[in-house]
């Protein structure tokens, strides 16, 4: 029998979205209200909880300074997978193949990297490049939650998360199993830096970027805030670098900062723009 | 329309999966064991093969191997879906020339996911 849904109420949900969206720019408008619902209840569980009220309280009582966190963590929308839009990754190889070939180790930052499926998609691709003399780029992944980055440090996958857009031959070479578990071998762990940031409010990893992905993670957030955050990455990549949106993510009428690539389908290029003509008017 | 044909000793399963590959556009027919499945290749190939392992009269791997030595001029997909989720397991269906393996329980992202892999969905 499946419980009947939480009663949300307006405040409870005034209450989540605007801490969400302060936090992490998201907005909240867009998910529809079971989602809050299901994305909650695990915590109402864990907090002894019977209603989203009831954690409203908890909230705004402040005792516990866990609890928002806990909170955005379980609202943020983490879907991923392996390889995901497969094709994508071939197209990266190729957008860092310049870098590679004037000798340098190609830095690539993997923002909103959610459980680490999209990062280590990358690290297993470059991985069986070294073999025919391909170089390991430097990989950066970021998220703003503490779950995904830890998630993404542990390499660890479910049975049904390993099963999603992994070809068994891969898994086969890149994973270990450990109970129900499939686990990354530590040289695919190895080769990714994981970190906690936040694309709205805290400073890009340092160094230039010769390409960033962020993708499935700008679909939510204001036009203000997308523009910010686009600003950020002009200064992280470098001047003829390479920014990556999600399947249709563009930066079309948002910035001045980046152009669609003439080659590379749904890549974007860093272009030098004056100060003044950055922003679309 | 593709055709995939489902070999598995469960009723049950051949339900589920029968559903989400009607779902995924493929035409579905049906085997309880790796006779039955062998017989209907020699009949007509399908373009993918979901396969058990454990079955009785002739399990998946026997099948598998039955069906690369035979004489059927199309080579039809074969993702292996069973239980037997080691390592030691998979590695020898793929030396043994499946194409993917799905471990059950699955669901219909996986199956999609999978089939995608091989080139079918
Ligand atoms: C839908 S997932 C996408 C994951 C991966 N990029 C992909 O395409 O499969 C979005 C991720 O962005 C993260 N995220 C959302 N807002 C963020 C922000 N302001 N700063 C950093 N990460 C954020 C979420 O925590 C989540 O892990």
């Amino acid at each position: 029998m499946s419980a009947a849904p939480l009663p949300v109420s307006q405040v409870a949900l005034n209450v989540f979205s605007a801490l969400l969206e302060a936090r992490t720019g998201q907005r909240i408008a867009s998910y529809r209200s079971w989602r809050i619902d299901t994305a909650l209840k695990p915590l109402l569980r864990t907090h002894g909880l019977d209603t989203l009220d009831q954690l409203v309280t908890l909230l705004l009582d402040g005792n516990d300074p866990r609890i928002g966190d806990q909170i955005v963590d379980a609202l943020l929308n983490q879907e991923t997978s392996f390889f995901r839009d497969a094709p994508i990754f071939d197209l990266v190889v190729e957008a860092v193949a310049g870098v590679e070939a004037a000798g340098r180790r190609p830095r690539i930052w993997c923002a909103g990297c959610s459980t680490g499926q999209e990062p280590l998609s990358l690290a297993i691709l470059f991985a069986e490049r070294v073999d025919t003399g391909g170089t390991m780029p430097e990989i950066v992944a970021t998220d703003v939650s503490d779950a995904a980055v830890a998630r993404t440090r542990a390499g660890r996958f479910n049975q049904f998360e390993i099963q999603r857009g992994l070809p068994i031959r891969r898994m086969m070479r890149w994973f270990d199993a450990d109970g129900d578990d499939w686990v990354a071998k530590p040289e695919l762990t190895r080769s990714v830096a994981v970190r906690r940031q936040n694309l709205v409010s805290d400073r890009p990893p340092a160094g230039a970027f010769d390409l960033v992905l962020c993708r499935n993670v700008l679909l939510y957030l204001s036009t203000e805030a997308k523009a910010e955050v686009f600003e950020r990455f002009a200064t992280a990549i470098r001047p003829g670098g390479t920014l990556v949106l999600g399947a249709g993510e563009t930066v079309i009428g948002q910035t001045r900062l980046f152009e669609p690539s003439r080659t590379l389908r749904g890549f974007y290029d860093r272009v030098a723009v004056p100060a003044v003509q950055r922003r679309v008017a | 329309m593709k055709t995939c044909l489902v070999v598995d000793d469960s009723k049950v399963i051949r339900k589920v999966a029968r559903h989400i590959l009607e779902t995924l556009d493929f035409t579905v027919t049906e085997a309880c064991d790796g006779r039955e499945a062998l017989e209907a290749c020699l009949v007509s190939a399908p373009d993918v093969i979901l396969l058990d392992w454990n079955m009785p009269v002739m399990s998946g791997m026997d099948f598998l191997r039955a069906l690369r030595e035979s004489a059927i001029p199309s080579r039809p997909k074969v993702v292996f879906c069973t239980t037997e989720n080691g390592m030691a397991y998979i590695r020898a269906a793929i030396e043994a020339g499946a194409d993917e393996y799905v471990m059950k329980p699955f669901d219909r992202d996986t199956l999609e996911s999978k089939l995608q892999i091989v080139g079918m969905a």
